[in-house]
C-alpha cells in the first residue's frame, strides 16, 4: 500500500518564534482519497498546507510529495512539482484585474503552449464543472464569496492537478454555497481521479466528504480514522470537537488569572 | 543608556538585514528580466499604467515650474540687463537638475506608491501565493516587468517634464516679460551642450527610474501583509525614494559637473 501514499509528512516539527506549532506530526494522503485535517482555529493546518507546498521550511522532519522531498528541491524542480498540486486558498487569492475567464486561463497561459481556442475549450470546461461558465466576463469583484471559491476552483484544477488542496474552503459560505463546495470537491475529485487534502474546521460538512481525517491540537495529530471512527472516538477533546461542545478539554476561557483575582485585585 | 545603545544597535541590524534583502530581490528580479523577452506585452502594460498614467502631472507641474522659473529667474537678471539670457537659465536648470529631480518625486508619490500598494496588496490577498503554488515565480512574473517599465518611464518623464518646462518658461518669457525670441532660443542653443547637460540630466533619470522602481516594488513584496503593513510600505516608498533621489542628486552632481 505504500505506492498509495501521495503525500507522507513525517515527523514533522515547526515552530514560529518561539510557538511551536507542531510537534512530531505524521500525516499520509493516499491516492484517490479525501483526506481532512482538521482542529480548532490556530492549530496550524493552514501551516501544514504551506509546509506541503513548500512555501514554509519545517525545522525538523521530512514531507515526501509524489516521491520527492519538497525540502530538498531545487527551486525549479519544486515548481514542476507544484505543477502537479492545486490548491484552494481560503480568499480564493483570485486576480484582480482579470476577468474570471483570464483567472483560470492564467496557469495554461503561463505553462502550456496551446494556442488560444484551446485555452478557450478548456476554460469554459473547467467554468462548467463548477457551474460559473455563464460568469466568464465578471471581474472578481463582481462575484460572491462562493463563486470567487469556485473560480478559485475551477482555475485549481486547471492544469489538472494529481493533488488539490483546500484551505478552508467552507468558511464563511451560506449553506447553500456550502453545499455546493461540498458535493463539488468530492464530485471533483473522483471524477477527475485526484487526491485531495481538506484543511477545515467546519465538522459536519468535511465528515460528509473526507475518506479519513485527521485532528490536530497542540502539534500533534490527537486522533486519525474514518468519520464513523472519529464519532466513535473516546477521547474526550475529540468528542468535544466532533459534536461542537462548547466546554470540555479545550477550555471556554483564554489561560489568564482568575476572575476574583482580576475582579478584586490591584487595577492595572 | 545601555537600553538607547540596545535599540541603535537593534536598528542598524534591521537597516542591514533589509538592505540585504533589497539587495538578494533586486538580484532575482534582474535575473527574471530575460523572461521578459518572448512577452514584451507584460512591460507594455506596466509602461502604461506607470509611465502614460503619469503624463498627466508631469505635464502640468512641467509646465508650471518652467513658468515659475521663467518668473523668478527674469526678476533677478533684469537687474543686471541680461534678461535676455532667460532661456539659458531655464534650460539648464530644468535639464540638469530640476528635470530629472521633480520627476523622480512625482514618480514617487505618483507611481512608486501605486507599485508598492498594488504588490503589496497582492501579497495581503494571497495572490502572490496563489501565483506561486502555481508554480509561476511572482518575482518574474509581477515584479521584473515593473521594475523595468520604472526604468524606462523615468528617463522620458524627465525629457517630457523638460520639454514642457522650457515651453512654459518660452510663453511666460516672450508673451508676458518681453525677452526677445530669437535671444532665448539661440543663446540657450549655444550655452547647452547635449553631452554635458542633456545626456548627463538622462543619466541621471535612468539612475532615479532604477532606484525609485527598486524601492517600489521591494517596499510592496516585503510589506507586512495587513492594511497597516501596506500603508506603512507605501509611505516608507515615497520617503525613500525622495531621500534616495536627493541623496543620489547631489553625488551624480558632483561626478557630472563638480
Amino acid at each position: 500500500m505504500a505506492s498509495d501514499i501521495l503525500v507522507d509528512v513525517k515527523d514533522l516539527c515547526f515552530r514560529r518564534g518561539e510557538r511551536v506549532i507542531f510537534d512530531g506530526v505524521d500525516v499520509q494522503i493516499r491516492k484517490g482519497q479525501v483526506t481532512a485535517i482538521m482542529g480548532p482555529s490556530g492549530t496550524g493546518k493552514t501551516t501544514l498546507l504551506r509546509l506541503i507546498g513548500g512555501q514554509l521550511r519545517p525545522d525538523r522532519g521530512t514531507i515526501t510529495v509524489l516521491g520527492h522531498d519538497v525540502h530538498r528541491l531545487g527551486r525549479d524542480a519544486l515548481f514542476r512539482l507544484r505543477r502537479r498540486m492545486g490548491m484552494l486558498f481560503q480568499s480564493g487569492a483570485l486576480f484582480t484585474h482579470l476577468s474570471v475567464f483570464d483567472n483560470v486561463a492564467f496557469p495554461l497561459r503561463e505553462h502550456t503552449d496551446l494556442p488560444e481556442p484551446l485555452i478557450h475549450d478548456l476554460v469554459l470546461m473547467k467554468l462548467q464543472a463548477v457551474g460559473l461558465r455563464g460568469a466568464r466576463d465578471l471581474m472578481p469583484s463582481e462575484l460572491s464569496g462562493g463563486m470567487a471559491r469556485r473560480v478559485a476552483l475551477a482555475r485549481a484544477v486547471a492544469l489538472d492537478p494529481t493533488i488539490m488542496m483546500y484551505d478552508e474552503p467552507f468558511a464563511g459560505q451560506d449553506p447553500i454555497s456550502m453545499g455546493v463546495l461540498v458535493s463539488l470537491i468530492r464530485r471533483l475529485n473522483d471524477a477527475l481521479g485526484l487526491s485531495s487534502v481538506v484543511v477545515s474546521h467546519d465538522v459536519v460538512e468535511t465528515a460528509q466528504i473526507a475518506d479519513r481525517i485527521y485532528v490536530l491540537s497542540e502539534g500533534r495529530v490527537v486522533e486519525s480514522g474514518s468519520p464513523g471512527d472519529l464519532g466513535r472516538s473516546d477521547s474526550a477533546w475529540v468528542r468535544q470537537f466532533m459534536q461542537a461542545l462548547p466546554d470540555g478539554p479545550v477550555p471556554f476561557h483564554y489561560p489568564g488569572p482568575s476572575l476574583e483575582e482580576d475582579l478584586l485585585g490591584a487595577r492595572r | 543608556m545601555t537600553g538607547l545603545l540596545a535599540l541603535l544597535g537593534r536598528k542598524t541590524l534591521d537597516s542591514f538585514s533589509r538592505l540585504g534583502r533589497g539587495t538578494l530581490f533586486l538580484l532575482r528580479a534582474m535575473a527574471g528580466l530575460p523572461s521578459l523577452l518572448p512577452r514584451p506585452g507584460l512591460v507594455i502594460q506596466q509602461l502604461y499604467s506607470i509611465g502614460v498614467l503619469s503624463l498627466l502631472i508631469i505635464v502640468v507641474s512641467g509646465i508650471f515650474v518652467g513658468m515659475v522659473l521663467a518668473l523668478q529667474g527674469y526678476n533677478t537678471l533684469v537687474n543686471f540687463g541680461a534678461e535676455q539670457s532667460l532661456g539659458v537659465l531655464v534650460a539648464l536648470s530644468l535639464l540638469r537638475e530640476l528635470g530629472p529631480v521633480v520627476t523622480a518625486l512625482l514618480f514617487a508619490g505618483r507611481a512608486g506608491s501605486a507599485l508598492t500598494a498594488e504588490i503589496g496588496l497582492m501579497k495581503t490577498t494571497e495572490q502572490l501565493s496563489g501565483m506561486e503554488m502555481m508554480a509561476v515565480d511572482p518575482i518574474k512574473r509581477v515584479v521584473a516587468p515593473r521594475l523595468l517599465a520604472g526604468f524606462l518611464a523615468m528617463p522620458l518623464l524627465a525629457v517630457i517634464f523638460s520639454f514642457l518646462g522650457i515651453m512654459g518658461a518660452y510663453v511666460v518669457s516672450v508673451a508676458t516679460l518681453g525677452v526677445d525670441d530669437g535671444a532665448f532660443w539661440s543663446q540657450m542653443q549655444s550655452a547647452v551642450d547635449f553631452r554635458e547637460d542633456v545626456m548627463n540630466g538622462v543619466i541621471k533619470s535612468l539612475v532615479f527610474g532604477f532606484v525609485a522602481s527598486w524601492i517600489a516594488v521591494f517596499e510592496g513584496y516585503d510589506a507586512e501583509p495587513t492594511s497597516e503593513g501596506v500603508s506603512r510600505a507605501t509611505t516608507r516608498t515615497v520617503v525613500h525614494t525622495s531621500l534616495a533621489v536627493l541623496g543620489l542628486d547631489f553625488v551624480l552632481t558632483a561626478v557630472m559637473f563638480g
